[in-house]
């Protein structure tokens, strides 16, 4: 892989909340360097932490929340000694914007969308006036809006959530941010509008020079958008690597288990694979993988001991005690396998 | 199969459901649809949002009023007006199970009253022992333990909730079970112990499913056969593994290529095909519903029906995921 620049740096990152007096932590020193112009997806159940992750570069933790220790290094400054929401409205929609989760609740309903639009370009902007408002127009058509003179006077309740999404979406990238973070940017919406939006979201990742984060539960979502794929486990990334390395050759027993747990890798009249059990509790501390308790394969060690990164190639590290030359070899599920090789055929024919 | 061995459970005739009672804004959510399920299978219905999939749900049970059609259950007529004694019975043969576990659950009410509301309302049990036990076995059913029953639903993740949503229709003993889109408010991974506690269930209790969904994945892997719904009518209905060798219909194809794949090289290959309902020349050719192969139906004129049949002898399309 050719080298390119990190444009943001996340090292042991160690978030945590206090809940009704005790204390939760919910990202356990985890560690991500984000290329320049890259797109990442990042993988998880709910409660894995993943959104968490991703808000703190933002600084929009909870009041309850705080970044316990690590480092969020972004354009030569560490994010996590940022205290003021001065420092931060410097950053937050000007450098990173986020688009969020459900259309019909992140747009204002009481103001027209070319005002939302226009809001986030004056803030952040010295554009005023009718040129703001060209501008406004003008993103609102990048986004596939058609009509945007017309649709600019118009409000969110005319607008079909697809639509929406295109709007915030806008408004997310009206202030040229350097990297887009999209929340689960298509689960609330329809099966072909989400296909549409996510070809939308990576044309304008080239045209606008972004890099994106996809944070999503769905492993079949970010097949085609994301160059890079991380998985989160109970606050930790245990897998990470390139598309392709970690669909078709993950080492993760969590990664082999999302992926099996996809119906379209199920075979009709047999049962679906299903992850037993439920994610640890993160108001206590986790020792060793904290994947193991619900890993029927796993060993003696992962109850034990927190496995380190073992890197599979240059681009692929995962943290499990597999890899390490002197466990036992442990054959992934059926549906993996058949996967590798049909990737291992493919890459050698 | 032989389809006259198959019971019908569930025939719906030329169903129309409007909205809004003054003609100005009046809205035809369904228009004219016909189908029926057969005993023991799943039947899927798919569509987008809007589509009145989920109001054909609803008038099935009776919480939409239809305008026009008819519903037959078991061979009994259930909508329009009919008399109360019907109506506690079909209360009972037909349950619904809904979306979101997070809203669709009582936040106040203890799970031992959630699951045994319907018990109450009908009080189809003789006396407190039986309902205690009607209760305790439905929470086995669904994987969930008997001491559940005093505690609250903001004490369950998201996939034990919809166990509590799945237990309070099978605690009714139905036949037939109206899942409207069970899975898609819920994570991947708690998804597959749904659909595949779904499954068992019919296997053990002969049950009946309707399966309302928008994501085409799931529909291949629980349905029996599929209807595919558009703007309040059925386009194309067929035997699932035909729909998915065969898809004719161009908002089908649509919809099929728009699944996402779990495969990187599979996702970067696919082609997103757009439909647009003009491309129909039905103002001079009107649609007929067609038996194109056995057990397939599709929405089409003279002309589409012929590119149709053409399409139906070439191999299997590579829809299979």
């Amino acid at each position: 892989m050719e080298e390119k620049d990190i444009i943001l740096s996340v090292k042991d990152l160690v978030i945590k909340f206090r809940l009704r007096g005790d204390v939760l932590t919910a990202i356990r020193e985890a560690s991500l360097d984000l290329y320049e112009g890259e797109s990442l997806a990042i993988v998880g159940e709910s409660g894995s932490g993943k959104s968490v992750f991703t808000k703190s570069f933002m600084g929009l933790l909870d009041g309850n929340g705080w970044i316990d220790s690590g480092s969020i290094i972004f354009d030569g400054e560490d994010l996590s000694k940022y205290k003021t929401e001065k420092q931060w409205l410097k950053i937050r929609g000007e450098k990173i914007a986020m688009v969020f989760q459900d259309p019909m609740t992140s747009l204002n309903p009481l103001k027209s969308i070319g005002k939302q639009v226009l809001e986030a370009i004056e803030l952040h902007q010295d554009i005023k006036g009718e040129n703001a408002r060209k501008k406004v127009i003008e993103i609102l058509e990048d986004v596939g809006i058609h009509e945007p003179e017309k649709r600019y006077k118009q409000f969110p309740h005319e607008f079909s959530g697809g639509m929406r999404q295109r709007v915030v979406i806008a408004i997310a990238i009206a202030c040229n941010p350097k990297i887009l973070i999209c929340d689960e940017p298509t689960t609330a919406l329809d099966v072909t509008i989400q296909a549409q939006i996510l070809d939308l979201l990576k044309a304008l990742q080239e045209k606008y020079n972004l890099t994106t984060i996809y944070i999503t539960h769905d492993l079949g979502v970010v097949a085609n958008v994301a160059d890079r794929i991380a998985v989160m486990y109970a606050g930790d990334i245990i897998e990470i690597g390139k598309c392709e390395e970690v669909f078709y050759n993950g080492q993760h027993p969590y990664t082999w288990a999302l992926l099996s747990s996809l119906p379209q890798l199920g075979v009709k009249g047999e049962d679906l694979f299903s992850i037993k059990g439920t994610p640890p509790n993160l108001f206590y501390d986790i020792k060793g993988d904290a994947f193991a308790p619900r890993n029927p394969r796993a060993l003696k060690i992962d109850f034990v001991e927190r496995p380190p990164y073992f890197s599979v190639s240059p681009t692929h590290k995962a943290k499990t005690w597999l890899l390490d030359p002197r466990s036992p070899k442990v054959e992934p599920p059926e549906s993996i396998q058949v996967l590798r090789q049909q990737w291992e055929v493919e890459s050698n024919g | 199969m032989d389809r006259k061995s198959k019971e019908i459970l569930l025939e719906v005739k030329n169903l129309r459901v409007e909205f809004g009672k003054r003609k100005k804004n009046k809205f035809v959510a369904v228009k004219d649809v016909s189908f029926h399920i057969y005993k023991g299978e799943t039947f899927g219905l798919v569509g987008e949002s809007g589509s009145g999939k989920t109001t054909i749900g609803r008038a099935i049970i009776r919480l939409n009023e239809t305008a026009g059609g008819e519903i037959f259950f078991d061979g009994k007529k259930i909508n329009g007006k009919i008399d109360k004694g019907l109506d506690k019975e079909i209360t009972r043969r037909i349950q619904m199970i809904f979306q979101d576990p997070m809203a669709s659950l009582n936040e106040r009410a203890k799970v031992d009253y959630i699951v045994s509301e319907g018990l109450y309302n009908l009080k189809n049990y003789r006396d407190e022992k039986e309902r205690k036990e009607k209760v305790e076995k439905a929470l086995l059913d669904v994987g969930l333990l008997p001491e559940f029953l005093s505690r609250f639903p903001h004490e369950f993740s998201g996939g034990q909730r919809q166990r509590i949503g799945v237990a309070r229709s099978i605690v009714m003993e139905p036949e037939l079970i109206i899942a409207d889109e069970p899975i898609s408010a819920l994570d991947v991974s708690i998804r597959a112990q749904v659909l595949n506690l779904m499954s068992e269930l019919q296997k053990k209790k002969g049950l009946t499913y309707l399966f309302i969904a928008h994501d085409l994945s799931v529909v291949r892997f629980i349905t029996d056969r599929v209807a595919v719904i558009y703007k309040g009518e059925i386009v194309e209905l067929a035997a699932t593994e035909k729909l998915y060798k065969h898809p004719l219909h161009p908002y089908t194809r649509a919809l099929f290529s728009a699944i996402p794949h779990p495969d990187p090289r599979k996702e970067r290959a696919k082609v997103l095909e757009i439909y647009d309902p003009s491309r129909h020349d039905y103002e001079n050719n009107p649609p007929k519903w067609v038996e194109i192969e056995p057990e397939h139906f599709v929405l089409a004129n003279e002309s589409e029906l012929e590119a149709y049949r053409e399409r139906l002898k070439s191999p299997d399309e590579s829809y299979s995921l």
